[in-house]
């Protein structure tokens, strides 16, 4: 078992935050890559990126967001609970360089898995901008984390209930035309991370994203997590998970993404019964 | 007089009792249901216990075949199924998912003129009644000499290393990517070919022994080689397998409902799918599905289709029926079930609606041409010969390549061109000092036997090894 041995809620329960107890993983994770849990014996593989690493304590913290029956079921997990199985770490490591001016931009969840990120190019001595983004203000995460690992901050909210209102496209393209940037980090939803990269191709600006594809090993032997970039197949679970956002076919990635959805919706509302009765 | 009685009364094989066709492609249960005591005593009793047998020959862990049988024979299960131990430590697998046909019981004398003996029926038979009613006695293991081993993938060949080298008096610790152990026995195979409560108990045995199982181990990713060997492991053997989907690469193949063999077998059976909702990972549950491929691989998702409630299951394979890699029993047991053969037939597109599920599959018909590289005639495709397939899950059952997730960072283990792992077919020896391979990483697709053939030689030179060295 993998012991949880700190959990917070935040954007009003929707999002939970899991410090989990796996010494090995967290001696040998970095930035980027992710992890594998699976509550109990019947529950399945869940994919999460890695948001905070501490090597010495041997903690490695998962953020994610409610969304179905899994992560419903990983929600009930309190501390002192334990995943009966974490598998990581997994993926290629985020490659960080002093690069000049780094525009990193997350959307919704995503700012978990952009934080170390984020805190890396910052220590590799870069100019960081970031630009976070949530459909409003409850649901907005880590900002003061962002916000003090970034030389320049910006929040927006699509309501307006919060910093500015609107995408965190338009305030990159506002950044985008003053200044020089030499790479943009873009992870969210897949729409966000799709517009980010249309963004920034037209000012050849070149863009990281980060890809969550539906995955049952993690370890290149399934093919599920496939992706299309350049017109090619590549498995997000060992190419990736990031990649050239000018190359990545998002629409193709949002399909597979919903290529269980109405399984997904059935069983979501079979455990929020049966729980809720209880 | 007398001799003439006995001829008359001449044994024939005694069938494996199996469920019926029409009642088994619903369910998920084994299909052969095994031999009873009295029935394996005379399959036994047909044995000729030649001196020089050549069945053993065909084996690769090369079982004493007639001293089992005898022991059958006379009614000795115990001591029937410690002979065995003595050289295969997963009798309960090998007999049921070894290809009898081509290596024992195809060299059995009595095959010759008759049925062979019925070797994996007898073989399955002692390892079940041992497991369910055996005295759990285990075999003697030699004085412990404090010696570690790293095994890497807990399928049938690293099952095979650790067995072994337990035996012989190593610790052994075996490592395995997935959260349970077994490899393509658990995630691979069917339950309704290879029971899991079976793996389990194989691997139960081996933990009596004393191995330590790691799970959620990725090697190349949790740990390093080189890691292993600072913790202390004196040796380190790999068979991960080859663990590298092959897709087709053709227009439409990441339309959702179309799966890798791997990850459609590893969703209903590691993840059991097919037990979905009590389980939660689902799997497509196709109405009209393509598997296209001929190994066992391709039976077992086609079979696995038919009990998930397909209507229409076709397999779709470019050559012709002479050169289907599968067993014979096999592709016996999955046209008995309902399943269609579409034998030269090429898939060129799969079509998908607007939801990006797959609706159709465009086809060729093809002929056989000349012999290629492989020797075996190559398809051609037939002009103006496409046709349409409806298809709502196809399952791609090609084959496999090396997955390079733990070769890559080790670049001092050298590999061939197609990136399997160069070792030493008599030792399993790899390139690094202290690191040997075998199964699948190594000979590309094969068999469980033959990965276990490949385990247990390199167990003999690992033991050897950490006697006298390098």
């Amino acid at each position: 078992m993998f012991k949880i041995v700190k959990r917070a809620e935040m954007a009003g329960g929707t999002v939970i935050e899991n410090k989990i107890e796996a010494p090995r993983i967290a001696a040998k994770a970095k930035p980027g890559q992710f992890v594998i849990l699976k509550a109990d014996e019947t529950g399945e593989r869940i994919p999460l990126t890695i948001s905070d690493i501490d090597p010495e304590k041997g903690t490695i913290t998962v953020i994610y967001m409610v969304v179905g029956k899994s992560t419903e079921l990983f929600k009930t997990l309190k501390e002192g609970d334990g995943y009966q199985d974490v598998i990581g770490p997994l993926g290629k490591p985020t490659h960080v360089e002093k690069l000049g001016t780094v525009v990193c931009v997350g959307g919704g969840t995503g700012v978990a898995v952009l934080y170390p990120i984020t805190r890396a190019f910052k220590e590799a001595g870069n100019k960081v901008v970031s630009i976070i983004g949530a459909r409003n203000k409850d649901l907005l995460i880590l900002e003061d984390k962002m916000k003090a690992v970034s030389d320049e901050f910006h929040v927006c909210t699509d309501d307006g209930s919060y910093g500015r209102k609107g995408f965190v496209t338009e305030v990159l393209k506002e950044i985008l035309q003053k200044d020089t940037v030499d790479l943009a980090v873009a992870i969210g939803p897949v729409p966000m991370m799709k517009f980010v990269s249309a963004i920034t191709k037209d000012f050849n600006v070149k863009t990281l994203v980060s890809l969550n594809p539906i995955m049952i090993d993690g370890t290149g032997m399934c093919g599920g997590c496939r992706v299309s970039v350049g017109g090619k197949t590549q498995f997000a679970c060992v190419d990736g998970p990031e990649f050239d956002g000018h190359q990545v076919d998002f629409d193709n990635l949002s399909s597979r993404l919903r290529a269980y959805a109405e399984d997904e919706r059935k069983a979501h509302e079979a455990f929020c019964r049966v729980h809720d009765a209880k | 007089m007398t001799q003439e009685k006995t001829k008359t009364e001449k044994i024939p094989r005694q069938p494996m009792p199996e469920q019926p066709p029409e009642v088994r492609r619903r369910n998920f249960d084994e299909v052969p249901l095994g031999y009873d005591a009295e029935t394996a005593a005379k399959e036994a009793q047909r044995c000729l216990q030649c001196k020089k047998p050549a069945c053993v020959t065909g084996c690769p862990v090369e079982v004493d075949i007639p001293g089992f049988i005898k022991h059958v024979a006379d009614g000795d299960f115990k001591t029937a199924i410690r002979l065995i131990w003595e050289k295969n430590a997963l009798p309960a697998v090998c007999g049921r998912v070894c290809p009898q046909e081509i290596q024992c019981e195809g060299l059995c004398i009595v095959g010759k003129k008759d049925s062979p003996i019925a070797i994996g029926n007898l073989e399955r038979f002692v390892a079940d009644t041992e497991r369910l009613q055996g005295t759990g006695d285990l075999p003697a293991k030699a004085p412990a000499t404090g010696k570690r081993v790293a095994v890497v993938g807990s399928g049938p060949s690293g099952l095979t290393v650790a067995g072994d080298l337990l035996l012989k008096g190593h610790s052994v610790t075996l490592m395995e990517a997935f959260h349970k152990p077994g490899g393509v026995l658990i995630y691979g195979i069917p339950e309704f070919r290879l029971p899991k409560d079976i793996v389990a108990s194989e691997v139960a045995t081996l933990e009596k022994l004393g191995l330590e199982i790691k799970c959620n181990t990725v090697v190349g990713r949790t740990v390093s080689l080189d890691e292993l060997f600072e913790e202390g492991f004196d040796a380190v053997y790999i068979g991960v397998g080859a663990g590298l989907p092959v897709f087709l690469n053709i227009p439409g193949e990441n339309l959702n409902g179309i799966y890798s063999a791997n990850e459609y077998l590893t969703r209903a059976n590691l993840m059991k799918g097919y037990l979905y909702p009590k389980y939660d990972t689902p799997l497509v549950r196709g109405k009209n599905v393509a598997v296209i491929g001929a190994g066992n691989v391709a039976m077992d998702s086609a079979r696995t289709a038919m009990r998930l409630g397909a209507e229409n299951v076709r397999i779709v394979y470019r050559r012709s029926r002479t050169e289907m890699p599968a067993r014979a029993a096999e592709i016996h047991h999955a046209e008995e079930e309902g399943i269609e053969m579409y034998l030269l037939t090429a898939p060129i597109e799969f079509i998908g609606d607007d939801s990006g599920h797959v609706t159709a599959m465009k086809c060729l018909k093809m002929e056989l041409g000349e012999p290629d590289a492989s020797g075996r005639r190559r398809p051609v495709p037939i002009e103006g010969s496409e046709f349409t397939l409806d298809c709502d899950l196809a399952v791609i059952a090609v084959g496999a390549g090396a997955n390079p997730l733990l070769t890559q960072s080790n670049p001092e283990i050298s590999l061939n061109k197609w990136g399997y792992i160069t070792a030493d077919p008599e030792t399993g020896k790899t390139t690094k000092k202290g690191v040997w391979a075998g199964g699948d990483i190594v000979t590309g697709s094969a068999t469980v036997i033959l990965a276990m053939g490949a385990g247990r030689k390199a167990a003999d030179s690992i033991h050897d090894y950490l006697k006298l060295g390098w």
